[in-house]
């Protein structure tokens, strides 16, 4: 998947209470979890964010709780693709089944800045930076977790398997 | 080349005879777990798979976040359970009343067990490291998955050694090693990997203390955090354990990326500032007085008989401060009913302290216990990110419960020894 988009920047250890409140945890309604993504951070993303635009973080991000609810609101604000130094595992996990690429290029991250129009190939892992020039290759995922990334998530590759 | 404990569980669990760490793995689990608020999205993605629950006996439910529900929208998420678990006949689900914290229920009810693979939609899953399985949080999508198939796949992590010496001094418990454990190697410290106990110092540390180490090697970023097999563990598990179970050991010659050497002797009682479980002091370090509005002692970290045994030692004859609330959770109605056989809980109300039943509650922000901006909180919970007790400008001190009961009574944060 090619996508070309504005950079949200966040920093390091951006955890999943803040990317999703457990105050709105008592549905799981991915667009009303959308209206309160990252709100006790960036109260300006949610109303702000337009379909395409890319989330980069630092490192550890998604650290903290296993709510799915946080990349669920994350990908139903129309983010396609998060892009870190490193990300909290659970998260990681997480990103893979519900079909939400994640790519993780190191501290090399810190190049990107916000508002950076970035183009991203999802299937080879390359980022170009459009507006420094910078070009980025995220670590590939491994084995049959790339077949689970290709058919859109962990419930299709299941289903994919049993037919 | 030996095999570290985590090692062992996933090969034996995927049918291998050995494994490697950065082996990609598919597993048999032995338990799955899911809670009020991330059974109903597991269950939507169940049901989109379309076939009948792996096993009854394997799926444990246990409506313990905003239960007794908080509003109607919690409400209707434990009736989705509610509804489920009859609908499929789970046995390991809870009703109010009889229910407890996850992680408090499963191990004290021998629901988990040593050698045990067991994955939950809780990051706090790892508690049941303690009692010697591999445990490990994931999202409702895995958990949906799993309660169809029985199944997950694991990255076999690479293990980081901690090596525990020395005995373990008076007023220190399993909260001070943990919160020391991740100042030292950091929140994504164990990133990936998994926290593997061992050394003449394990002995020195009751299972109580064990849970609560486990509990929070996911804040370091642990995938699991792994105690080996002894008397203690033997003790704890028989007796709760109807099962038969294997215990493993790791190998003497296993491979360690990193290991890590804490003396229990020269721990003093830690406190982590906010907001991150990484950010630790030793109480005596603190210079300025730092006033508090709220402690809490509970949740799945410090929400055992003994926890509350500690707390209700140093209360014992003493008041909250008055401009402070302090909210007692034990964590499961049998840790409830031999509170207060043993008179903790009259020790609670005489004290001034708000009890609840058991609920992860204000933990996570959920409910009883919510603060306001500005508010400071000492709370025996495991997190202490922004936002995560309530208002955004409010802060969580994370700390055992020792800690806590010295804090609420001289309404700053304080040493169990100022007020003994």
């Amino acid at each position: 998947m090619k996508l070309e988009g504005k950079v949200w920047r966040y920093g390091d250890n951006i955890d999943t209470d803040v990317i999703i409140p457990a105050r709105y945890l008592n549905t799981f309604d991915p667009k009303e979890l959308a209206k309160h993504c990252m709100v006790d951070i960036d109260e300006s993303f949610a109303p702000n964010v337009k379909e395409g635009d890319i989330m980069v973080g630092g490192r550890n991000f998604g650290c903290g709780s296993s709510r799915e609810h946080a990349p669920v609101a994350i990908k139903a604000s129309g983010i396609p693709v998060v892009i870190a130094a490193s990300f909290a595992r659970i998260f990681y996990r997480n990103g893979i089944n519900i079909g939400l690429p994640l790519l993780e290029i190191g501290d090399a991250v810190e190049k990107i800045k916000a508002g950076d129009q970035l183009r991203v190939d999802t299937a080879t892992g390359t980022i170009e930076d459009l507006t420094t020039g910078d070009v980025f290759h995220a670590h590939p995922l491994p084995g049959f977790v790339q077949d689970i990334a290709k058919a859109g998530g962990l419930i299709n590759y299941i289903k994919s398997q049993k037919d | 080349m030996g095999m570290t404990m985590s090692e062992k569980i996933l090969a034996k669990h995927a049918g291998l005879d050995s494994v490697k760490a950065g082996q990609l793995v598919t597993c048999e689990l032995d338990m799955v777990l899911a809670n009020d608020i991330t059974a109903p999205p597991s269950i939507a993605k169940f049901e989109e798979i379309g076939c009948p629950v792996f096993d009854n006996t394997k799926i444990a439910l246990v409506p313990d976040h905003f239960q007794p529900a908080k509003d109607i929208k919690s409400a209707e998420l434990a009736k989705t359970v509610r509804d489920f678990a009859h609908k499929h006949k789970i046995v390991n689900y809870f009703e109010q009343g009889r229910v407890g914290i996850e992680h408090v229920i499963l191990p004290e009810k021998g629901i988990v067990a040593p050698g045990m693979l067991t994955i939950g939609a809780d990051s706090h899953t790892c508690t049941y490291g303690a009692v010697n399985g591999f445990a490990t949080g994931v999202g409702s999508t895995d958990l949906g998955a799993a309660m169809a198939t029985g199944k997950a796949w694991f990255k076999v992590p690479e293990a980081i050694k901690v090596n525990l010496t020395g005995e373990k001094p008076a007023n220190i418990n399993g909260k001070d090693v943990i919160l020391t454990l991740i100042g030292m190697i950091g929140v994504d410290g164990a990133l990936y990997k998994s926290l593997e106990f061992a050394g003449p110092g394990v002995k020195a540390l009751t299972m109580t203390d064990r849970l609560t180490i486990s509990n929070m090697a996911i804040e370091a970023g642990g995938k699991a955090g792994i105690f080996p097999f002894d008397e203690v563990t033997k003790a704890y598990v028989d007796g709760r354990v109807t099962k038969p179970y294997e215990p493993v050991a790791a190998d003497d010659d296993a491979e360690y990326c990193r290991e890590v050497d804490i003396n229990l002797s020269e721990l003093k009682p830690v406190v982590a500032f906010p907001h991150l479980p990484g950010n630790t002091k030793r109480v005596e370090e603190i210079k300025e007085p730092i006033e508090i509005d709220q402690v809490i002692i509970g949740s799945c970290t410090n929400g055992r008989l003994e926890d509350m045994e500690i707390a209700a030692s140093i209360l014992k004859g003493h008041k909250i401060a008055d401009r402070v609330r302090c909210i007692v959770i034990p964590g499961s109605p049998a840790i409830y009913k031999e509170s207060m056989k043993r008179g903790y809980i009259d020790v609670f109300i005489d004290a001034g302290c708000a009890v609840s039943t058991p609920t992860c509650g204000p933990c996570l922000g959920g409910y009883m216990g919510i603060m306001a901006a500005g508010e400071r909180c000492v709370s025996t919970t495991n997190r202490n990110f922004r936002g995560r007790m309530g208002h955004v400008d409010s802060e969580v001190y994370l700390a055992g419960p020792h800690v806590a009961a010295a804090s609420a009574i001289l309404g700053r944060i304080a040493t169990p020894e100022e007020v003994q």
